[in-house]
C-alpha cells in the first residue's frame, strides 16, 4: 500500500459526513450509537424532523441538565427536548410511521453490509444469550432510504463490507448507502459503488479493506 | 355511577391469576407502571408471561436485581417474556441462558402492532418486518406486492398494567410526553386493565378533544405518588 496521508473518520467525522447529505424537509430516524450524533451536525436553519421510535416526532437537542424533562426521552432513553411543531404518539402509531413507509430515511449502526443490501446489526450469532432486536428490523424494512454508518473494518481489521453477511440478518436487501470511516458507498444493482473517499486514500487501498468488489462511480 | 377508582393496591391487584399474561407498559423508566409492579410482587401471582419492551437492565456484578421486572424473574415467577430486548448481562439474560425462563424476542414495531391488533380485534396480520431473518422461523410466509411477509399473531393480555399522568372516574386517561409509549395500546389489549396515576380530576376536566385513552379501555384506576423517571445508566 502506498497510501500514507489519509486519516480515517472518527465517530463525529462519520456523523458529520452523513449529516451533509440529509436534505431539508426529510423525516429521519437516527439509530442508537453514531447515528444519534448526526443530529448535532445538521445546521439549525435546515429543517429536518427527527423521529424517535418511542413516540416522539420532532426531537430537539439535548437540554441543559437543570432544564431536562425526565418524561421526555429518545430511543436510547436519554433526555431530549421537543421542537415547536413536534408531537407525541403511542408506540403503534410511532411504528406506523416506520412500517407504513412514511420516514424518508433511517440511519442505523451496522456490523456487516452485503453488496445486495443485506444488513446485519443486531447479533453476532444465532445463539448468543442477549437478543436485542429493538426497532432495527422495522426501520430497515420500512424507511424509504436506509443508510448505515459504521467503521469500515472490525477492530482486528476484518471486513464489514461483504459479498454476503455472516451474522444473523436484520433485514434483506434494505441498505441503500453506507457511510464508513473511509468512504461513502452506494448499494446498486451492480454492487457497491464508491461515491466518496477520505482524502489521500486510493481506490485500491479501499478495495483491499473490503470483502466485496467495489466499483468506481 | 361509574367509578373506576380503587382504594387500595390489594383491590387493584385482586384476581390476577397464576399463569396470567401481563402486559407491562413503559419505555425504560418512562411511563412504566412501577407502583403496580410492586403490587404484583406483593400479590403473589406466579407462572406469569410478561409482555414488556425491555426485559431489564444490565446487572452490575455483585449487585441485586434492579427494577420490578428483573425482581419478578429472579423470584422465579416468570415463565416467559415476550420482548424486543433481552440483554446478555441482565437477570433475564442469565435466566434464559440457564434454561430457566423462555424468551420470545420480537421486533419492537411487531410487538406494538401485535398488541394494537389484539385491542382492535385483529387475530393476525402479515408484515415484511422480520422476513428472511431468525424472527421468521416457524412462521407462515406469503408474498404481497412482491415483498415477502410473515404472519404475526395478536398479543392480548389477561392483565395490562398502565401508567397515566391523569385520570377521571370514567377511566379517561392522558399521558405525559414520551410516557405515552405502550400505554394506550396495552390499555386496549388488556382483558383487565389496571391504571396507576398521580393525578385525578373530575369528569369533563380532561376535555373530550384531549382524551388519549377513553375509559372504555380501562377497568381500575389507583392513585399513586408522582414518580420521576430515573436516568438511564
Amino acid at each position: 500500500m502506498t497510501d500514507t496521508g489519509f486519516r480515517p473518520l472518527g465517530r463525529q467525522g462519520m456523523a458529520a459526513r452523513a449529516a451533509r447529505d440529509i436534505p431539508e424537509g426529510w423525516y429521519v430516524n437516527l439509530g442508537i450509537g453514531i447515528p444519534t450524533l448526526i443530529a448535532d451536525h445538521i445546521p439549525a436553519e435546515r429543517e429536518v424532523v427527527i423521529h424517535s421510535e418511542n413516540g416522539v416526532l420532532g426531537v430537539g437537542p439535548a437540554p441543559e441538565t437543570h432544564k431536562a424533562n425526565p418524561w421526555l426521552v429518545n430511543a436510547s432513553t436519554h433526555r431530549v427536548s421537543i421542537r415547536p411543531g413536534g408531537s407525541f404518539v403511542h408506540h403503534a402509531d410511532s411504528f406506523a410511521m416506520v412500517r407504513g413507509g412514511h420516514l424518508d430515511l433511517c440511519v442505523l449502526g451496522g456490523f456487516q453490509v452485503a453488496e445486495n443490501g443485506d444488513l446485519a446489526n443486531w447479533a453476532h450469532s444465532a445463539t448468543e444469550a442477549g437478543r436485542q432486536i429493538g426497532g432495527a428490523m422495522d426501520l430497515a424494512v420500512g424507511a424509504k432510504q436506509v443508510w448505515v454508518v459504521m467503521e469500515h473494518t472490525t477492530k482486528d481489521a476484518g471486513a464489514r463490507i461483504l459479498e454476503r453477511c455472516t451474522y444473523p440478518l436484520t433485514a434483506a436487501r434494505c441498505v441503500t448507502r453506507v457511510y464508513t470511516s473511509l468512504a461513502v458507498l452506494e448499494v446498486t444493482p451492480r454492487g457497491f459503488v464508491v461515491i466518496d473517499m477520505v482524502p489521500g486514500l486510493s481506490f485500491e487501498a479501499l478495495q483491499a479493506q473490503s470483502g466485496a468488489r467495489l466499483h468506481r462511480a | 355511577m361509574i367509578d373506576k377508582f380503587v382504594r387500595s393496591m390489594a383491590e387493584a391487584m385482586n384476581g390476577i391469576a397464576d399463569g396470567a399474561t401481563v402486559l407491562v407498559a413503559g419505555f425504560g423508566d418512562v411511563g412504566s407502571p412501577n407502583a403496580l409492579l410492586e403490587g404484583l410482587i406483593e400479590q403473589g401471582a406466579t407462572d406469569l408471561t410478561l409482555v414488556v419492551n425491555s426485559a431489564g437492565r444490565v446487572r452490575k456484578p455483585g449487585q441485586p436485581a434492579q427494577g420490578a421486572v428483573a425482581r419478578l424473574i429472579e423470584m422465579g415467577r416468570v415463565r416467559k417474556v415476550i420482548t424486543s430486548f433481552v440483554r446478555a448481562n441482565s437477570v433475564a439474560g442469565e435466566w434464559v441462558k440457564a434454561g430457566r425462563m423462555e424468551a420470545e424476542v420480537v421486533p419492537q414495531g411487531t410487538l406494538a402492532e401485535r398488541i394494537r391488533a389484539a385491542g382492535a380485534g385483529i387475530p393476525a396480520f402479515f408484515t415484511p418486518t422480520g422476513a428472511d431473518t431468525l424472527v421468521a422461523e416457524g412462521k407462515e410466509v406469503r408474498d404481497y406486492d412482491g415483498r415477502r411477509c410473515i404472519l404475526e399473531r395478536a398479543l392480548p393480555g389477561d392483565v395490562a398494567l398502565i401508567d397515566a399522568w391523569m385520570a377521571d372516574r370514567w377511566g379517561n386517561l392522558v399521558f405525559r410526553d414520551s410516557g405515552r409509549n405502550f400505554n394506550p395500546i396495552m390499555a386496549m389489549a388488556g382483558r383487565l386493565t389496571i391504571v396507576q396515576t398521580p393525578h385525578v380530576c373530575d369528569l369533563g376536566q380532561i376535555e373530550a378533544n384531549g382524551v388519549v385513552t377513553p375509559g372504555i379501555f380501562v377497568d381500575r384506576v389507583l392513585r399513586v405518588p408522582v414518580h420521576e423517571p430515573a436516568l438511564p445508566e
